[in-house]
């Protein structure tokens, strides 16, 4: 039976990894290839990276990294963060990202999606939702709404809605990141990430608010996600991907076990 | 030298990158006279039966695998590489190689878990094989060992004897395939970690004759 996914997040500025509190007092905490071959060797399933590097020009330092972590580990990955066309999603995938991730820039330009998954095949192209809760209207029913440029800007899209438009046009997979939990330790938003992946078809990877072994279990249960994004618990050695994993299997959470 | 096949479906540096990592020699191509002179063949690809089948017709393709087939030279398929050696896909209604009896299935789009839980289409994450057939390929691996997995397709191959491995996913469908100098995997071995490696360096290291 398939396994849920354990995935470690880990943020990339100018080629180092940092890991945001709330998008804010981003700390460094290392070199992103050896903490890739880390946690590779350590059991994850797959490894996200978010180049929050806000210089265009340093930009073209990520894919050195995309290009050295793929020489080194076995596990696929994928690569966000201002992506913004398809050209920046081939430069990705061809330094040996297993996937790319759009998030702002498919909310302004959907057909990013569409493209991206004609030229490269859907199982490359995740989206990146930044959802926070603002209650249920008329314009926004399921309540949760899409929030873009790393949590500032609100464009009046319901993230139910726009999950299921994203699908239509090609995208493979969903990375789910509650604004309210993030950085709280406290639990992932539940109800959010099972209302988007009870309507999707396409897996769904659960993000924001990890703290502890039973988060991931409530969230790949009652939230019904696919796979579990974690990054302060493991970054700081809180917990091991081994642990968590031995957690859920003594709650009879199908993860892989053997690597 | 082991050629991987080059046919416009998708980004095969990957696995370029685990066979150079365990070091052997490869190439990604699609020179037919460095096909036919290659030791062996990696042919792998991700993307739709349909368009895979006009490529591989178009760059003269489809002959030298099936002629590598009937030299007994060791030929690995990976994914859609895996499919396309079938005789039918249902995607697209793509006739394909022939290579081995049996056609190419989608999921069913209903499909449950034990539990009664809907299960997502493509099966995309890690699962694992059982029923795992003596193959010096697929040596050393067991049942607790899993391996990445994306398709929405699988093979289903009329003789049993052909199915090397299967996999469960509210059903269960053969996830390694194969006979004589020929196997073939719907997962990605140069995804999985070590157990991929290790299935990986078994086929460098494989001697079909």
């Amino acid at each position: 039976m398939l396994s849920k996914r354990i995935i470690p997040c880990l943020d990339v500025r100018e080629g180092k990894t940092t890991k945001g509190i709330c998008f804010k007092n981003n700390v460094d905490i290392g070199d992103p290839v050896e903490m890739a071959r880390f946690y590779y060797e350590a059991g994850a399933d797959e490894l996200v990276f978010y180049d929050i590097t806000a210089s265009h020009e340093k930009r073209n330092i990520m894919i050195d990294v995309v290009r050295r972590v793929a020489e080194t580990i076995f596990i696929p990955f994928s690569v966000g963060g201002g992506i913004r066309n398809v050209d920046d999603m081939r430069n990705v995938l061809l330094a040996g990202a297993e996937k790319v991730s759009v998030n702002s820039a498919a909310v302004k330009n959907p057909e990013i999606i569409s493209k991206g998954a004609e030229a490269f095949g859907s199982q490359c192209i995740v989206l990146g939702m930044d959802v926070k809760y603002v209650g249920e209207s008329v314009k926004i029913p399921s309540g949760y709404e899409i929030v873009i440029n790393g949590g500032r800007e609100y464009l009046g899209i319901d993230a139910l809605e726009w999950a299921i438009k994203a699908q239509k046009l090609g995208a493979g997979e969903i990375c789910l990141n509650s604004i309210d939990a993030d950085g709280t330790q406290d639990g992932y938003e539940l109800k959010l990430t099972s209302i988007i992946s009870e309507n999707v078809s396409i897996p769904v990877i659960a993000s924001g608010g990890a703290g502890k072994p039973e988060h991931l279990n409530e969230v790949l249960t009652k939230g019904k996600a696919d796979a579990a994004l974690i990054a302060s618990m493991v970054h700081y050695g809180t917990y091991t991907i081994s642990d968590i994993k031995s957690y859920l299997d003594s709650c009879g959470v199908k993860v892989r076990k053997s690597w | 030298m082991i050629a991987i096949i080059d046919y416009d479906a998708g980004n095969l540096a990957s696995v370029e990158r685990a066979v150079s990592y365990l070091g052997f020699k490869c190439i990604v191509t699609n020179d037919i006279k460095t096909i036919a002179g290659s030791e062996r063949i990696i042919f792998p690809g991700v993307g739709a039966a349909g368009a895979a089948m006009d490529s591989l017709k178009r760059l003269g393709l489809d002959s030298v695998i099936k002629q590598a087939v009937i030299d007994g030279k060791p030929i690995l398929g990976i994914c859609l590489g895996t499919q396309i050696i079938m005789e039918y896909s249902e995607e697209n209604e793509t006739a394909c190689l022939k290579i081995i009896d049996g056609f190419v299935k989608a999921f069913p789009p209903d499909i449950k878990s034990k539990d009664g839980s809907r299960l997502k289409i493509p099966h995309m994450g890690w699962n694992g094989l059982k029923n795992i057939k003596k193959h010096p390929v697929l040596s050393g691996l067991n049942e607790d060992d899993e391996f990445y997995f994306v398709h929405g397709y699988y093979p289903y191959p009329t003789d049993s004897e052909h199915i090397l491995g299967t996999t469960d996913y509210g059903i269960s469908f053969a996830s390694v395939i194969g006979f004589n100098n020929i196997i073939a995997t719907q997962f990605h071995p140069e995804k999985s970690g070590r157990p991929g490696l290790s299935l990986l360096k078994n086929f460098c290291m494989w001697n079909t004759s």
